[in-house]
């Protein structure tokens, strides 16, 4: 039967059109949005990247339906890139919006060219074209589409054994084994035999969920893909095997055994084998355990009281093991997000003409997958900076006698409860004086500050620092290092640097083990108990209140042993009725972030515990000076304190230089720890 | 699916029409009963600081931190005594949990399309958000009110830009 | 013949494809996303869907889970269309309880064998 598409080709033109005339309306509220707020990029809505990227998806799916191929190819790169857009890969920058508006043009041509079949110009096109495809996003493009080829029968006859048992569910997925015995039967010589050793007792049955197996041979000049092919939309939905009779050579592999080796879809964790045996032998005693506690308590007296004290530090321990053991499956080696850096560094390094090599130590180190997650951007940063502005051309290497190459070395280690990532390269430095000469032309700082070179550093994390004179399209992609320490604080880690000029730089990131629990001390104030994350804390003392000042515009400051730091009474700031006024009763608990101190005031310290972290942006959203909430032996719930937050209030509200001045104390507290 | 109707068009169910009323200041009130979750007895919350006086803080439901907030403080009224009639209604909008406070459940009722009508414009001014429409039932005056709106986290957000500015050392 | 819903937010691929079924003599019922296709089944009963799965107000994904939580479209199939580099959307397709897929491009032929196969 032979259906003229020509028909549907005028309502492809028109629609293609107008898909492209939204697209350059939603386009050009991107730029405008980036040119109202003076920035290269935009935090597009993701809702509009994805309209920008269906117009483009539906020309490439109706082109290629109906054959145009300038088209089909112009819109796949275009969409490829639009995809990355949409994943946060590529980021909108001013120039890309540029280049992409371009590229609407080039299409519109193109697909005006298809209707009246004169040829549009065709260089510009092409040139537009090489743009998007040169475009860097952190990942290649999608593969070049490929039109699926069946490969001709082979002829060599097969003598194929095939086990196929549905899950139950299979009816759900409105596929029926029917069709595709039937389908099987179509290939060749095929004998079924019905498998009904899972059938329940007519009672039991339930007439939606499928419980026959079939066993099948099937004979003829049949090719592995064609069967495959049969299964492919329930391969899922099935236990399957595929089996050469005469075993030849190497043992086929079954094709639910391909599946499960692909790829873990989000969401999905690959645990390895002997992590799950360490869970199942956890249980196993701490089934033993709660035996043992069930027969003491059945005749307890109080001659056992011991043993039951026995029980009970069983139990504990039972407990910590299984926690941790339940923690390490969540873990994942640091080499899942130092890998994705390779790809990234060879492509940089070839575009720049420098020689660079990385090194990964300890990649091996575990670390909680969200927190994987989280962190390949903020190192990709780090990474290519290092590449762009650290390590020099080879010449420059060579006449400061260095070895020509350039090293980035990636470090991992545990150290406490925290996992430290070292990025250090042996480059040039950064260089304090244009660093603090930028500051002041910025505005950052006044020109006659007296600052150290660790706090002159420190500058470069401030938002809208850069120390390049011009954007290089390459790093400067309008994300600063004040994102990269934005995110690792989000994720309740610190960043430090640390440079020598002529010798290189390196950056520290410490962060937690995991997300999900928490070593804290937990502290009263008035009637309610709030949790202090214990690696905060530097140490707790009895206030003498002549060692607390007030110096005029600042806060209350506290001296401890020749230091001054901030104080802030919790009591004061959550407004939380003090048990009492007088400083001498209650206890100023020290804490520390990012290298700098406050003291907190609160009534008691309660406990030292391990607390579960749970997100109060869930059901709430996120609250200032908090950064979760968990819930306490009794049921109740208590607040987890976002101590560098708190810090970060208590020090901008001082009138002190320090190169966080720039901040007001409402915006610093806008970006509180975890979400 | 969130279902789209306009007030007091036929749904498919008939639980579309059905409402669990309450009291609050001596006014009954009704919610649609297809966003209730669970009704619990009043409990001891904990506060959450800077948040607006009507969020009276959180509670944990089987280990999920879910806000609670007084519909009276909520509406401007004087908060009232908890006693034994005191209840916190759970809502779930759209997988988003939320407890509201309120004087007592009275009971579940139908309300049919025709006994309906929009809030009148004179209608306290600052609520009227909140409320979708009225109903007359056993000649009674029933507030219908918008749950999604109530408990939105942007609605929550809007009063706690001015309140929480207190914060500074 | 079978009743077939075609949802699909491109109009030249609407029309390709119902032109295609009516050709053959099933009956064909167009809707432009997921939420106009929900519209207008209401528990009519339809032989077999055919989703487009990037779509504006409601995507193919979300019809597909949302058809299959109504007791009339439990069992019946229901092919996504995808692209041949959107392996994942297919698994999504699949969980979210999708008969299988049809792979773009195809031409009328192909899609007739599909529906022939699905329709048994």
């Amino acid at each position: 039967m032979a259906i003229d598409m020509r028909q549907f080709h005028q309502t492809f033109f028109e629609e293609s059109l107008e898909g492209l005339a939204n697209m350059e309306t939603e386009l050009l509220h991107l730029e405008k949005a980036a040119a109202n707020k003076g920035q290269e990029t935009v935090a597009a809505d993701p809702e509009i990247l994805n309209t920008i990227f269906r117009a483009a998806h539906s020309i490439k799916g109706g082109s290629s339906t109906f054959g145009f191929e300038d088209v089909v190819g112009f819109a796949h790169v275009l969409e490829s890139r639009l995809d990355a857009m949409r994943d946060g890969r590529l980021t909108p920058t001013r120039n890309v919006i540029s280049l992409l508006l371009l590229s609407v043009d080039c299409l519109r041509s193109l697909i005006i060219s298809a209707r009246t079949g004169k040829e549009g110009d065709n260089n510009a096109i092409d040139s537009i074209r090489k743009q998007l495809e040169n475009l860097e996003s952190e990942q290649p493009s999608s593969p070049p589409l490929t039109v699926p080829v069946l490969k001709p029968p082979q002829g060599t006859i097969s003598h194929w054994q095939i086990t196929f048992r549905p899950h139950l569910h299979l009816f759900h997925t409105g596929n029926d084994p029917l069709r595709i015995l039937r389908e099987l039967d179509d290939l060749g010589e095929c004998r079924v035999q019905v498998d009904i050793s899972s059938l329940p007792g007519w009672d039991q049955i339930k007439p939606e969920e499928c419980y026959l197996g079939w066993k099948i041979e099937l004979i003829g000049p049949i090719p592995r893909e064609t069967i495959n092919e049969i299964f492919s939309w329930v391969v899922d939905d099935c236990s399957l095997e595929i089996d050469r009779k005469p075993m030849q050579s190497l043992a086929p592999r079954s094709i639910a055994e391909a599946v499960a080796s692909m790829d873990a879809q989000a969401g999905t964790l690959r645990v390895s084998v002997p992590k799950v045996d360490a869970l199942i032998n956890t249980v196993g005693e701490l089934v033993i355990t709660q035996t043992m506690l069930s027969l003491i308590a059945s005749n307890f007296s109080f001659d056992n009281l011991s043993r039951l004290f026995a029980g009970i530090t069983q139990l504990e321990r039972n407990t910590r093991e299984l926690q941790e053991s339940v923690m390490s499956i969540r873990m994942l080696p640091l080499s899942f997000a130092f890998n994705r850096l390779l790809r990234m560094a060879h492509d940089m390094s070839q575009r720049l003409g420098k020689k660079v090599e990385l090194i990964f130590q300890g990649e091996q180190t575990e670390i909680d997958k969200t927190v994987i997650d989280r962190l390949i951007d903020p190192l990709m940063h780090l990474a290519r900076n290092s590449l762009d502005h650290g390590i020099e051309l080879p010449a420059e290497r060579l006449a400061a006698g260095k070895p020509e190459t350039g090293y980035i070395t990636l470090k991992a280690y545990q150290k406490g409860g925290n996992v430290v990532i070292e990025v250090r390269d042996d480059g040039r430095g950064l260089s304090h004086e244009r660093i603090f000469a930028k500051a002041v032309e910025r505005g950052m700082v006044s020109s006659s500050s007296n600052l150290s070179p660790e706090e002159i550093a420190e500058l470069i994390f401030l938002p809208g620092f850069s120390t390049t004179e011009s954007v290089s399209d390459l790093s400067g992609r309008g994300v600063g290092m004040d994102v990269v320490r934005n995110n690792i604080r989000s994720l309740g880690g610190s960043v430090e640097i640390a440079t020598q000029p002529g010798r290189g730089t390196c950056f520290t990131l410490r962060l937690p083990l995991t997300l999900a629990i928490l070593d804290g001390l937990s502290v009263q104030v008035g009637d309610q108990t709030y949790i202090l994350p214990l690696v905060n804390i530097v140490e707790s003392v009895r206030i003498l209140p002549q060692q607390v000042s007030r110096p005029v515009g600042s806060s209350e400051m506290y001296g401890l042993r020749k230091e001054f730091m901030p104080l802030l009474r919790l009591n004061e700031l959550f407004h939380v009725e003090s048990r009492s006024t007088d400083f001498s009763q209650g206890l100023l608990v020290i804490v520390e972030a990012e290298g700098k101190k406050a003291g907190l005031y609160v009534d008691d310290l309660l406990d030292q515990q391990q607390v579960v972290i749970k997100n109060l942006a869930t059901h709430y959203r996120k609250v200032e000076g908090i950064s979760a909430a968990t819930i306490l032996g009794d049921g109740t719930v208590a607040m987890i304190l976002d101590v560098p937050g708190l810090i970060r209030l208590a020090h901008t509200g001082t009138v002190h230089a320090t190169p966080h001045a720039g901040d007001s104390p409402a915006s610093s507290m806008a970006t509180p720890t975890l979400n | 699916m969130e279902s789209v109707h306009a007030l007091g068009l036929k749904g498919p169910q008939t639980s579309d029409k059905q409402f669990l009323t309450f009291r609050l200041d001596g006014q009954d009130y009704g919610i649609s009963i297809l966003k209730i979750q669970e009704i619990k007895g009043w409990d001891k919350v904990t506060p959450i600081p800077n948040s607006p006086a009507y969020v009276k803080g959180v509670l944990n439901l089987r280990g999920v931190i879910v806000p609670v907030i007084d519909l009276r403080l909520r509406f401007g009224l004087v908060e009232a005594e908890r006693d034994i009639f005191t209840v916190i209604i759970v809502a779930n909008v759209g997988g988003r949990l939320a407890g509201i406070v309120v004087d007592a459940v009275s009971d579940v009722i139908n309300v049919d399309s025709e006994h309906l009508c929009e809030a009148p414009e004179y209608e306290g001014q600052q609520n009227r958000e909140f409320i979708k429409g009225l109903a007359q039932v056993e000649g009674k005056l029933l507030v219908l009110l918008d749950i999604d709106r109530l408990v939105n986290p942007e609605s929550l957000d809007k009063t706690t830009a001015a309140t929480s500015v207190a914060v500074n050392g | 013949m079978a009743t077939i819903l075609t949802v699909d937010d491109t109009a030249s691929m609407r029309q390709m494809i119902s032109f295609t079924l009516n050709s053959v003599g099933h009956e064909v019922i167009q809707a432009s996303d997921g939420k106009e296709a929900l519209k207008l089944l209401q528990g009519k009963k339809v032989d077999l869907v055919i989703a487009d799965i990037n779509m504006p107000n409601m995507d193919g994904i979300t019809l597909v889970k949302s058809l299959r939580e109504q007791a009339e479209y439990k069992f019946i199939p229901i092919l996504v269309l995808t692209t041949e580099s959107q392996e994942a959307k297919r698994q999504q397709g699949k969980v979210a309880g999708a008969t299988g897929w049809i792979v773009k491009p195809f031409n009328p032929e192909q899609l007739l064998t599909i529906v022939n196969k699905v329709l048994g």
